[in-house]
């Protein structure tokens, strides 16, 4: 009986160690690349004969990537406050103010989660055209600015307190705002940091709007300048993946820095969600 | 004027809402509408030349090859990639809670992929999976098998970016599943046991069903998320977008093709009415088809 324990946990280990290693592959893979020169490429050695930092000179140097690294961090740091904000705001007036037509406006906010993003593109292109949106950094931030599905999570939240703790705020004389802002905000303090780091991700990995807003290399995100950059390098292998590997690797940073967070916002959200 | 309370609470409502309300009606509510007035008509740069077409573009729709293939191929990226992602998610996450060590570790590995961009974990696997030097073919050397074309092959590209899809998602299932099996009282396998179940039985009639709230959520948001496939598909395959001869083509790439590369908005609006259809019709299914009561 003791043996045949010991052996299942020895087959559990294995499993998870073989997954893990598909998991990590890549990207072992993608640094050992990034740090070899051209020809090396084609001589099917898995270590790098002769490590160079070359790559990276090149495409830190030679490519708009700190621009478009900067340009990911203001675009998903601004999308994300304005969420926060915004989001928990209405979530706040959904769950605990009382007015006619809540249920009617609640209704109104949940609907638009159905509709896909490819469905808004065209006719958000055609405003932006219009407005003169289109290349500017307005033009990549608008789209996201508040969200439905924060809205939600947020009433989620703030419906779960006790009104005893808002009466309490309202005799102490603070204002509706006051109320919202000191009582409120909080103590959904694990609910605004799920969100806030789902939308910053989000945002910091978006595609499709910002290729399809940005003309100009210099107004690039991260991910558009990546595709874009590695469609021109060909086979360039080594260079795709030196980029690859400095718009992973701080995002895998942070990751396990706050690992248990992060993977305790995605049960939050998605049971709450 | 004095307000009475209520008015007050009310007027303030309206005030904390009149930002967010204004955003969903302006950027949500009245482009989706846009979107189907555009589909009946003809897209020109300049106003005076837009041409009203009716429902022309749709029945276009029901004659167009290429969007036959594309609405297929995504049905099959969707049947594929969500039983795959939910079996193997499934697998890992019972391995997890059985585990005698590393669990965070292990935990933290499988989900890394989910947190790191599309686009550069979608040119990391075409590295890997390039037919000549390619990492992966030379491991199936190892094995004896033959080099495979992989994303060169119109038969075994779709399959293959669906792996590379299912690989970066596994660890957000693998996380919703573990929260699951945590949540399921101990007392309920006890009990079990006293009865005189064991292994499998266990699974099927505990585990599985009181699963069924986290399998309902990946079902219909995996589904959700292939039904829009797009950044993967792009960036895997990016000189040949689709191909090889279409075989990987997808609505949301279809869409973007029409509207951005052809600049025919307007029929590209009717094929994202199609797409918002179905997504609305197989949410709609599911959730019927899934969804039962537990009781215990």
């Amino acid at each position: 009986m003791k043996s045949q324990a010991r052996l299942t946990s020895f087959l559990v280990l294995f499993l998870l160690l073989l997954g893990s290693g598909v998991m990590v592959l890549p990207f072992l893979w993608m640094l050992l690349t990034s740090f070899k020169p051209f020809p090396e490429l084609f001589a099917l050695r898995f270590f790098p004969q002769e490590p160079t930092l070359e790559n990276y000179r090149v495409v830190l140097r030679e490519t708009g990537f700190l621009r478009w690294f900067g340009n990911s961090i203001l675009v998903a740091s601004l999308t994300t406050l304005s969420v926060l904000f915004f989001d928990s705001l209405a979530g706040y007036t959904l769950a605990r103010l009382r007015f006619t037509g809540k249920n009617l406006i609640f209704i109104l906010i949940l609907s638009t989660l159905m509709v896909p993003t490819e469905m808004l593109v065209i006719p958000w292109y055609v405003m932006s055209a219009e407005k003169g949106w289109i290349n500017t950094y307005w033009g990549l931030l608008f789209p996201g600015l508040i969200t439905a599905f924060g809205v939600f999570l947020m009433r989620q939240f703030f419906a779960t307190l006790p009104q005893d703790l808002f009466d309490a705020g309202r005799m102490d004389g603070l204002s509706e705002f006051g109320v919202f802002w000191r009582i409120g905000l909080p103590l959904v303090r694990p609910a605004l940091a799920a969100l806030g780091i789902f939308t910053f991700l989000g945002n910091w990995n978006a595609f499709l709007w910002p290729l399809i807003v940005v003309q100009t290399p210099e107004m690039r995100t991260l991910p558009v300048g990546i595709a874009l950059f590695s469609g021109e390098a060909g086979t360039a292998w080594n260079l795709i993946m030196a980029a690859s590997s400095l718009a992973v690797l701080p995002v895998l940073l942070v990751f396990f820095f706050f690992q248990r967070q992060i993977i305790e916002g995605v049960v939050l959200t998605g049971v709450k969600g | 004027m004095r307000l009475t309370l209520a008015q007050r609470e009310a007027l303030w409502a309206f005030v904390f809402l009149a930002v967010p309300l204004a955003f969903f009606l302006y950027f949500r509510i009245l482009p989706a509408f846009q979107a189907l007035w555009l589909s009946l008509y003809e897209w020109h740069a300049d106003p005076a030349q837009r041409r009203f077409v009716g429902l022309e573009h749709y029945v276009r729709l029901l004659e167009d090859p290429l969007l036959r293939r594309a609405l297929w191929n995504t049905l099959l990226y969707t049947l594929l990639g969500v039983p795959g992602q939910i079996v193997l998610g499934l697998i890992i996450a019972l391995l997890l809670q059985r585990t005698p060590l590393g669990r965070d570790l292990f935990r933290a590995i499988y989900f890394a992929p989910y947190v790191t961009p599309a686009v550069a974990v979608a040119w990391v696997w075409s590295w890997m999976l390039s037919p000549h030097f390619g990492l992966v073919n030379e491991l199936l050397a190892l094995l004896g098998i033959p080099p495979q074309p992989f994303l060169q092959s119109p038969s075994q590209a779709l399959p293959t970016v669906t792996w590379v899809v299912v690989w970066q998602n596994l660890g957000f299932q693998v996380v919703l599943f573990l929260a699951g099996l945590e949540s399921i009282p101990r007392q309920y396998y006890e009990a079990a046991r006293i009865d005189g179940a064991e292994g499998w039985k266990l699974f099927r009639h505990i585990t599985w069903p009181l699963l069924n709230p986290v399998l309902v959520f990946s079902v219909v948001i995996g589904t959700i998320g292939y039904l829009q496939l797009f950044t993967q598909v792009v960036n895997l395959n990016f000189t040949d977008q689709g191909g090889p001869l279409n075989s990987t083509l997808t609505l949301a790439l279809y869409i973007y093709q029409l509207a951005f590369l052809r600049f025919q908005l307007g029929y590209a609006a009717a094929v994202t009415v199609l797409l918002f259809a179905l997504i609305l019709l197989i949410t709609l299914v599911q959730l019927r088809l899934l969804t039962r009561r537990v009781e215990v």
